[in-house]
């Protein structure tokens, strides 16, 4: 399942470096969302899919899915929660600011911010 | 800290001090107060005289960074006095000669300060046993020298004169940094007397070759050698003391000692003779011809120096063909040192006092143009003299010194082509052929000096100013001077005895047999060849107008100042379109460079380092996670080819639902919790901020862009699937999840283990991520915020304080 796992996770990559790569704004945000649950797949998978049971501590278990990446995992997604968020917003604005969402034309010095 | 430490120091010192001075005391010139220091300098390295000509020398050390085997260690031999006695000799003088020519009206304060600290380096160049402190002192001097021909900041041509002369000689100067480091690996020390008792060890590395290219760079440099020479031209927009100290006496003899202290060490080398000599002889050629066609006084006096500069330079090359040969036979190519160090003090005076006349002339007249002046010998009598008796010294026209050290010169020349050595008695004997050719131009030049400025025609209306002899103050130093010339050369035995002998020991490394200067040896060769020189000379001054129009029609394509320029102009210019080439502005092309380079690394990383693939220890496939990895690639692939944005946020949101049910297989509740919750708000936000856009189209993409996109993601997808084939089939340890499915419960009195490590074991990487989550809300209020604030100025000039309201 393991190696599945990882050709999921390459093909995913690959997926969103195009998506990060377009012109749109848009696209490329859904680019970093798609790379950020690409890399808790690959984390999760890391730390081996071996079968066992949920780590939640009961007498007399003794195999358990390795927690550790979990709780890695667990903080990487409120953090990429956090920076998505915080980049919608600042797509908006900018779309309300500079007229468009095509980063090609995103360039060149600012004359007047306010247009 | 010894006196000679204190000596050192004393120009720095007084560096600081002189321009509290100059504030304070403005009624009396403040040069007077500068005079004592170089006079009792001077006087404290006279002193010394009788130590170095007993073949003794002085070694003070003073403890500065030991562990790096920098201390501020001084040497005083022979080779060392001669040049302190020059630079403080010559700076009495300067300073004396500076009072009158500098008038109140300057900024004296910064002008003693500067030349001070020239002063107090170029001391210490000459003394210094330590090659760091050596270099230091060295770039000290370029530094000075910059801020001194930069003296009349107001002048373009002064600022672009030290901008090149900053430019070459801290380009030398590093190049020499280089060397004396490739030195220290080689000959395992940093003083210059270890370094010479280890020779062998030097000679034997494989440093040896680089070490003395990168120094003979800095010497060159230095001291204004082909092709180097095109900043000292440029140097003459300095004031006239400047010029006369700096660039004609001192700084640019620091390449000399450079060369005549290192030649021990090099000296055996077959390089550094053709090399030392070969350039020293193409400059001395070059300089004087070029020196003939100049139009400026201060321009004939320095492509005169360059052209002096390098006949000594030629010397000391031929001098270290003394190294190779024992007993008599090297007695014979020591000469060529004894001219050198001889031929150096000649120079120095009576460059100096023409330099210093130059600028007496300047003054009375307000030009240095050759064309307006003429016919000054009656007014101006006594700088006439002077110059009549510098400038037929450095004609090489008995009897003054600087006949002694041509005769010398060509002699040693001429003796060179003997030695059966390096082929020098092949190819050897032009060396004496274009020694000859250049000392005919120097004769021109120098003859022709007194001829376009005293003799001729008396031209008063050209003249801005009403000529007059010049002051007696600014008389006496070349008088002086002029003096020593006349000295010298009737009596060279007071300097040969106590100053040149000790100095060509120093270079020599061996005990010379006493040297005499002669004004008539018979009939030599080198007799022969002045002749000669004498004869050429004076039939191409007579026939001076005809043939300069053909020196003068020399394409500026020939010359090193265009090559120089247009190097100026021309490399901004490519660094420029390099900068351009992939500084875009398009993020794009940003992302595209890094991960093109991510590719390249990894794939070189993979090809150097070896690597296995093992995949023996991974678990089974059940059929129901296949379903979910089929709907998540499908999901992913339609975000790609969607073509409105609404639909590519649901299958965005279509993917992170599938990520949630592949943690609940993978036995992770909380994960598929917190993910499920996550992905329907993000969603949400994503659904948001679509409400409020207009909807747009997708932006044309052109083929070729695309393709770059294609091949480009395939590549990242691809290293990232090999890296994590090759990683987790190398796995080395164990998980340390045992400890904390072990200790759980009897630590932490928890059960979910996720949640024990998030807030328990490993509570502050919670902490702080709630703080990435406090700070992005902050943020994203901020922005909606200051939006309005904005919106409301631009609606009424409002202020943000009244629309909160």
């Amino acid at each position: 399942m393991e190696i599945v796992m990882i050709f999921v996770c390459g093909i995913l990559t690959a997926m969103s470096v195009y998506l990060i790569l377009s012109k749109s704004l848009i696209r490329i945000i859904i680019g970093t969302t798609l790379q950020t649950h690409t890399a808790n797949l690959f984390l999760i998978t890391m730390g081996g899919l071996k079968k066992g049971e949920v780590p939640i501590y009961e007498k007399g278990i003794s195999s358990y899915v390795d927690p550790i990446p979990q709780a890695l995992i667990l903080t990487a997604i409120v953090i990429s929660f956090s920076v998505t968020a915080f980049f919608l917003v600042l797509a908006f604005r900018s779309y309300k600011e500079l007229g468009t969402d095509n980063v090609e034309s995103m360039k060149g010095v600012i004359e007047d911010d306010r247009e | 800290m010894s006196w000679l430490h204190l000596a050192v120091l004393l120009p720095l010192i007084f560096a600081l001090i002189i321009p509290f001075v100059y504030r304070i005391h403005k009624r009396i010139h403040i040069g007077w107060f500068v005079l004592p220091i170089p006079v009792v300098l001077f006087i404290y390295f006279l002193s010394y005289i009788p130590t170095t000509m007993s073949g003794e020398s002085v070694m003070q050390s003073l403890k500065w960074m030991p562990h790096f085997g920098m201390n501020f260690n001084l040497y005083l031999d022979g080779l060392g006095l001669l040049f302190s006695i020059l630079i403080t000799g010559i700076g009495s003088l300067i300073v004396l000669y500076s009072i009158s020519y500098l008038s109140r009206q300057e900024q004296l304060g910064n002008f003693y300060c500067y030349l001070l600290l020239f002063m107090g380096a170029m001391l210490g160049v000459v003394l210094s046993d330590n090659v760091i402190i050596l270099y230091l002192f060295w770039e000290l001097t370029s530094f000075s020298s910059f801020l001194l021909i930069s003296f009349w900041r107001e002048k373009p041509a002064s600022l672009y004169g030290a901008q090149k002369s900053m430019l070459v000689t801290v380009f030398g100067g590093l190049s020499l940094l280089g060397g004396l480091i490739l030195l220290i690996l080689a000959g395992g020390s940093t003083s210059i007397q270890q370094l010479i008792k280890h020779i062998a060890d030097i000679q034997a590395s494989p440093f040896f070759i680089f070490a003395m290219i990168l120094v003979l760079i800095g010497a060159m440099t230095k001291s204004a050698q082909f092709p180097f020479y095109v900043w000292l031209p440029d140097a003459m927009e300095a004031p006239t003391p400047v010029s006369a100290y700096l660039h004609s006496a001192t700084m640019v003899k620091a390449g000399l000692y450079l060369v005549a202290r290192m030649t021990p060490i090099f000296a055996i080398s077959e390089g550094w003779i053709w090399t030392v000599t070969g350039i020293g002889l193409i400059t001395l050629f070059w300089a004087s011809l070029n020196a003939t066609k100049q139009q400026d006084l201060k321009g004939i006096l320095a492509f005169s120096t360059v052209s002096q500069l390098g006949m000594i330079m030629a010397m000391l090359g031929i001098g270290a063909v003394s190294y190779h040969f024992e007993g008599s036979d090297s007695q014979l190519y020591i000469a060529a040192y004894t001219a050198a160090v001889f031929h150096l003090i000649n120079h120095a005076t009576f460059k100096a006092a023409l330099f210093m006349i130059t600028g007496a002339v300047d003054h009375a007249t307000g030009t240095r143009n050759v064309n307006k002046l003429g016919g000054l010998l009656t007014i101006m009598p006594i700088s006439f003299t002077i110059t009549i008796i510098s400038s037929l010294s450095m004609a090489g026209i008995p009897p003054f010194n600087g006949f002694l050290s041509k005769e010398k010169f060509l002699e040693s020349m001429i003796e060179v082509t003997h030695a059966n050595l390096f082929s020098l008695n092949s190819i050897g004997i032009l060396i004496p052929i274009i020694a000859i050719l250049g000392s005919i131009f120097t004769f021109v030049y120098a003859v022709r000096l007194i001829g376009q400025v005293f003799l001729g025609t008396y031209k008063p209306k050209d003249l801005p100013n009403k000529p007059h002899e010049a002051p007696i103050l600014m008389l006496i130093a070349p008088i002086t001077l002029a003096i020593l010339v006349i000295t010298f050369g009737l009596f060279p035995s007071i300097l040969s005895e106590s100053i040149i002998a000790p100095a060509t020991n120093a270079i020599s490394m061996k005990q010379t047999s006493p040297v005499e200067f002669h004004m008539f040896h018979g009939f030599t060769q080198a007799f022969l060849s002045t002749l000669l020189i004498y004869i050429i000379g004076c039939l191409l001054i007579l026939t001076f107008s005809y043939w300069i129009k053909l020196l003068k029609s020399q394409p500026t394509k020939l010359t090193i100042n265009y090559w120089y320029d247009k190097f100026g102009s021309v490399t901004p210019n490519i660094s420029k379109q390099i900068t351009n080439s992939y500084v875009t502005g398009f993020t794009r092309n940003n992302l595209v460079i890094i991960f093109i380079s991510l590719i390249i690394i990894t794939i070189v990383t993979l090809i150097v380092t070896p690597f296995s693939i093992n995949l023996k220890n991974v678990s089974e496939i059940r059929p129901f996670e296949l379903i979910i990895v089929v709907l998540i690639i499908t999901a992913a692939s339609m975000i790609i080819f969607a073509h409105s944005r609404l639909f590519s946020i649901i299958m965005a949101s279509a993917v992170g639902y599938c990520v949630a049910i592949f943690f609940i297989f993978f036995g992770a509740p909380d994960l598929a919790l917190t993910q499920f919750v996550v992905e329907s708000i993000s969603t949400a936000l994503f659904l948001l901020c679509f409400y409020h856009l207009p909807n747009l189209n997708r932006h044309q993409e052109t083929q070729p862009f695309k393709w770059i996109n294609v091949l480009v993601s395939v590549g990242a997808g691809a290293v990232v699937t090999v890296l994590g084939l090759i990683a987790y089939g190398n796995r080395h340890f164990s998980s340390i999840g045992s400890f904390y499915k072990e200790h759980v419960y009897d630590l932490a009195h928890g059960t979910n283990m996720v949640n024990v490590i998030l807030v328990d074991f490993r509570g502050t990487d919670t902490l702080f991520e709630s703080s990435v989550l406090g700070i992005a809300g902050l943020g994203v209020y901020t922005m909606i915020k200051l939006r309005y604030n904005n919106k409301a100025k631009d609606k009424g000039g409002h202020d943000i304080e009244e629309t909160e309201k």
